[in-house]
């Protein structure tokens, strides 16, 4: 609340946040060292599993590496993302 | 038993050749024997910074394929007391030095002075390793701009698969009225994205070009900010602890308040 009221005082996003934002996104690629190749991988693996239980839209099929607030909303952590369109959940 | 520090970046341009030249004169003028090693193979500077180049007979490769003696191809600084260049071969390529090489060097140079500074040539390939692979320490240095700090964080990563650990970084370039603009990165940003510990904050000061230019290093300007920061960077390589140069004094109303009331503000 606070944090909002001063905020309200300040101006737009000044660039140094902008380039905060950036670096910090691009520096959890670099660290984690992942090729595009290693994300395919993951990728087909997944699909493996969850085509047995679901019928899901492959093409569509997306899982990228982010950043997301942590659970404690105090700060930023890297995650995996993967957004699995589902055409149908299959019945045993 | 001297120690090697060698002084890194990844990007280049971003100031390790004038590191190397004012901490290193910063440390003669502490009474320690100090050789300035130039090890960016190709592309000698070191000698022009320090307004050494007329004096260079033999260099780093010289030395490393036997032509001459450690000591002869020492150029001794006759302005500071305890102080010697080791100028880079200007006409070979980097393939011209091998690891083994550079690590007897060193072990060379730390039987006889107390700090011999490596000038490492940009980028992460073969003279990168060249550069490190003899040292005890590592200093990265960078500027607070997005593509030096990428690299920066690159080169950490390197230097610890390497067991150089404990990197130490300096801040360069830094523009206080761009940093109070919110438009530069602050000393604190940089630190907190490249988790590692600071030794030293320099401001970006146009002096460093006219002392350059003179081949006098800007440390021995004792009105200059830069000169001051470089002399606190010696001293802490030399074990003293001294507070960081403080360029951003004026914080505006709404920073003091917040930090008042305790709320962080990065
Ligand atoms: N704090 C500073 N303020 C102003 N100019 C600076 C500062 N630091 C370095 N410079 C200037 O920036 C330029 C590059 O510096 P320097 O040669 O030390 O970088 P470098 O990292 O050794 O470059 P390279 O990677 O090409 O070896 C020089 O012209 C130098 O004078
Ligand atoms: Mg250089």
């Amino acid at each position: 609340m606070i944090l909002d009221f001063f905020s309200f005082f300040t101006r737009p996003k000044a660039s140094k946040e902008i380039a905060k934002e950036r670096l910090k996104l691009v520096l959890i690629h670099d660290r984690a060292n992942v090729s595009p190749q290693f994300l395919e991988m993951i990728k087909s693996e997944i699909m493996k599993v969850i085509t047995n239980y679901i019928d899901i839209d492959e093409s569509a099929l997306d899982i990228q590496l982010t950043r997301t607030k942590s659970e404690d909303g105090e700060s930023i952590v890297p995650a995996l993302v993967a957004n699995i369109p589902i055409k149908s959940i299959k019945q045993k | 038993m001297g120690e090697v520090i060698v002084i890194t970046s990844g990007k280049g341009g971003v100031g390790k050749t004038t590191t190397v030249a004012n901490v290193g004169t910063g440390l003669a003028l502490r009474n320690k024997k100090v050789v300035l090693m130039d090890a960016d193979i190709g592309l000698r500077n070191l000698d022009l910074v320090m307004g050494l180049e007329n004096r260079v007979v033999f260099d780093l490769v010289d030395v490393v394929e036997g032509r001459c003696k450690l000591r002869n191809a020492l150029v001794k600084d006759k302005r500071f007391e305890g102080l010697f260049l080791l100028p880079a071969a200007q006409t070979r390529d980097k393939t011209a030095l091998k690891p083994e090489q550079m690590i007897k060097l060193c072990e060379e140079l730390r039987k006889e002075y107390d700090y011999t500074l490596i000038d490492c040539p940009a980028g992460i390939e073969q003279g990168f390793h060249n550069a490190v692979v003899g040292a005890d320490r590592a200093i990265v240095v960078t500027t607070p701009e997005v593509s030096a700090v990428r690299d920066a964080d690159r080169v950490i990563g390197l230097l610890e698969a390497k067991e150089l650990r404990n990197p130490r970084l300096l801040i360069n370039r830094i523009r206080v009225e761009m940093v109070k603009r919110g438009e530069m990165m602050s000393i604190e940003d940089v630190k907190d994205i490249l988790a590692v510990d600071l030794i030293g904050i320099v401001p970006d000061d146009e002096k460093i070009v006219v002392s350059t230019n003179r081949g006098e290093p800007i440390i021995s300007d004792q009105k200059s900010l830069a000169g001051q920061a470089y002399r606190n960077i010696a001293q802490r390589i030399d074990g003293e602890d001294v507070p960081f140069l403080n360029l951003e004094d004026d914080e505006g109303f709404v920073f003091k308040l917040k930090k008042l009331l305790g709320i962080k503000t990065t």
